[in-house]
């Protein structure tokens, strides 16, 4: 499976990191990490530039993370007009740094800079799938 | 090794629909940008043209425009790095003169945005990120900067109400240029009651779409001293980039990519923030201004809105901020807009800016931004 369905509007299909989309289908929500200088990299990526090898191992973004920043998206671009509000942010888990969508579970006026969150595989309309931050427990 | 001068500068009015197709637009600056010159378009051995790529149709568009302005058979190329395109225009025609190929090379910026939608335009942008990662996501140009407004309240306790006064001054400015689209007074109250398009950012925190162009023509020391009456010298330049994933910032508070080009050309200037005596930067939103009084040294990393607060970025102040009313008056039609910012300094350290003179201004600096902060460009001008 590539990236045709991957967020709310793709815009390419294929890359050798589309194990990524593999994994949400299964649950997880995955980074990499080079298997030989430890990199770990997210978005994920499989060829470490640093090391000159394409050898890298998947690693589950797992436990709570932080939320750094956000922004409530009112006007959103073609493709997205149907789906605003979101939001978009930024979290960091221990030391990955990640950005995606906070759940529209979460009110505006719950959302907290430093709140903890979780990240999670959601399956969106029209058979897409994406990840999302969820309150952690 | 002699210098390298700016010896003209130009820029159509900046609007919302010009009604004339690009090479047109692009003559209206060319013909500014010439005008008082002893040297005709034979004498141009080059020329850099810059957009971002995708809002009108033509490809190429570097071979449509040369010959439009007969600068054919001269070489002519096409740089982009989106809205500091005509910034990396400039640094080439300047490493291009200090190399000795050529003598006098126009640089050429330009956007037709008006032939799409906003929301087209922003889908555009939105391809302007990761189109694997991010712009699946939904992220778009104002969303990432709010992005920073939010980090940068978070952590210094920034307000909306000063975001708020960036916005203000440069309406304050835009009046008085002819060639800005938006030139009505603003208040702090009309923008915070402006609909909110991506939190914390309100429609007049935010530029516009807009459709423009500038031209900038740069020459050897040996030509400039002779064919223009006040060259304006090119002391220092600097360039730079952060990565095009959200999730690769290291910093959130501050664009890294412009705090690194600033160095580099405050180094080659040697010169230092405090020299400076007129400044244009980025404005494509006011963080981005608050952001970028910090990253160019005009204020410690947290205390940029204290400048806002205490007027020091007008005329009269400590240093003097888009005087010409930035981006969020004049709009911002990418490709152009780097070229338009020259254009204001170069007229400011020649005493032409009638409208909104900084009294004996001579070192100028230019900070033009491509993306969420990828591309980081500093130019720094002087008499
Ligand atoms: C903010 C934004 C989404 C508004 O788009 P929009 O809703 O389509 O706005 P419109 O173009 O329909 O304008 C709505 C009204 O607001 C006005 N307006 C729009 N932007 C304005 C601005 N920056 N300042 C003052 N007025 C503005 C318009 O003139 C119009 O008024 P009118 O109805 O009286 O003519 C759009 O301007 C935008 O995307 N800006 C950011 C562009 C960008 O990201 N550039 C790259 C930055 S690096
Ligand atoms: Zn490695």
């Amino acid at each position: 499976m590539g990236l045709e369905n991957f967020g709310r509007v793709s815009f390419t299909a294929e890359a050798k990191a589309a194990d990524f989309v593999t994994y949400l289908e299964q649950g997880k929500v995955m980074a990499t990490r080079c298997r030989k200088c430890g990199t770990k990299y997210f978005p994920p990526k499989v060829d470490c530039p640093k090391c000159l090898l394409s050898d890298v191992d998947w690693i589950e973004i797992k436990g709570s993370g932080r939320l750094n920043t956000y922004t409530v998206v009112n006007y959103g671009p073609s493709g997205f007009e149907d789906d605003t509000p979101y939001t978009l942010a930024i979290v960091d888990f221990r030391d990955i740094r990640t950005f995606g969508r906070l759940s529209k579970d979460i009110k505006e006026n719950d959302i907290q800079i430093g709140m903890r969150l979780k990240v999670v595989p959601v399956k969106l309309p029209d058979d897409r799938i994406s990840y999302e931050f969820q309150k952690a427990d | 090794m002699g210098d390298v001068a700016v010896i003209g500068t130009g820029q159509s009015v900046f609007s919302r629909k010009c009604g004339v197709s690009v090479r047109e637009l692009c003559f209206e600056a060319f013909q500014e940008a010439m005008e008082g010159l002893d040297i005709t378009k034979d004498n141009i051995d080059a020329s850099i043209i810059g957009s971002a790529p995708e809002y009108d149709k033509q490809r190429t568009p570097s071979g449509l425009i040369s010959e439009y302005l007969e600068l054919t058979p001269k070489p002519t190329f096409y740089v982009e790095s989106v809205c500091s395109s005509s910034s990396t225009g400039l640094r080439v025609a300047w490493s291009l003169i200090k190399a000795g190929l050529h003598k006098v090379v126009a640089v050429i910026g330009f956007q037709k945005m008006s032939e799409l939608t906003s929301r087209e335009a922003a889908e555009r942008m939105g391809r302007g990120g990761d189109i694997i990662w991010d712009s699946p996501l939904g992220i778009t140009m104002p969303a990432g900067y709010a992005m920073y407004a939010r980090a940068h309240m978070a952590k210094y306790g920034t307000t909306e109400e000063q975001l708020a006064k960036v916005r203000v001054k440069s309406a304050h400015y835009g009046i008085s240029n002819p060639k800005a689209y938006y030139r009505k007074e603003l208040s702090v109250e009309d923008v915070l009651g402006s609909q909110v398009i991506t939190s914390p950012l309100k429609l007049f925190d935010c530029c516009a779409n807009a459709d423009g162009s500038s031209c900038i023509i740069v020459a050897s020391e040996d030509i400039a001293t002779r064919v223009a009456k006040i060259p304006i010298w090119i002391a220092g330049v600097g360039a730079a980039t952060d990565t095009m994933t959200m999730a690769g910032r290291k910093s959130l508070t501050n664009l890294s990519c412009a705090v690194e080009a600033a160095k580099q050309a405050y180094g080659m200037a040697g010169l230092g923030p405090e020299d400076i005596d007129v400044a244009e930067v980025h404005d494509c939103f006011t963080i981005s201004e608050i952001m970028a009084y910090e990253d160019l040294g005009f204020a410690e990393f947290g205390e940029g809105a204290r400048l806002i607060d205490e007027e020091q970025t007008y005329i009269g102040g400590k240093i003097p901020v888009n005087v010409d009313g930035g981006l969020l008056s004049k709009g911002h039609p990418i490709g152009a807009t780097g070229g338009s910012q020259i254009r204001t300094i170069v007229r400011q350290l020649r005493g032409e800016a009638s409208e909104a003179q900084v009294k004996d201004a001579r070192i100028g600096l230019v900070h033009n931004i491509g993306g969420i902060g990828q591309y980081g460009n500093v130019t720094i001008l002087r008499r």
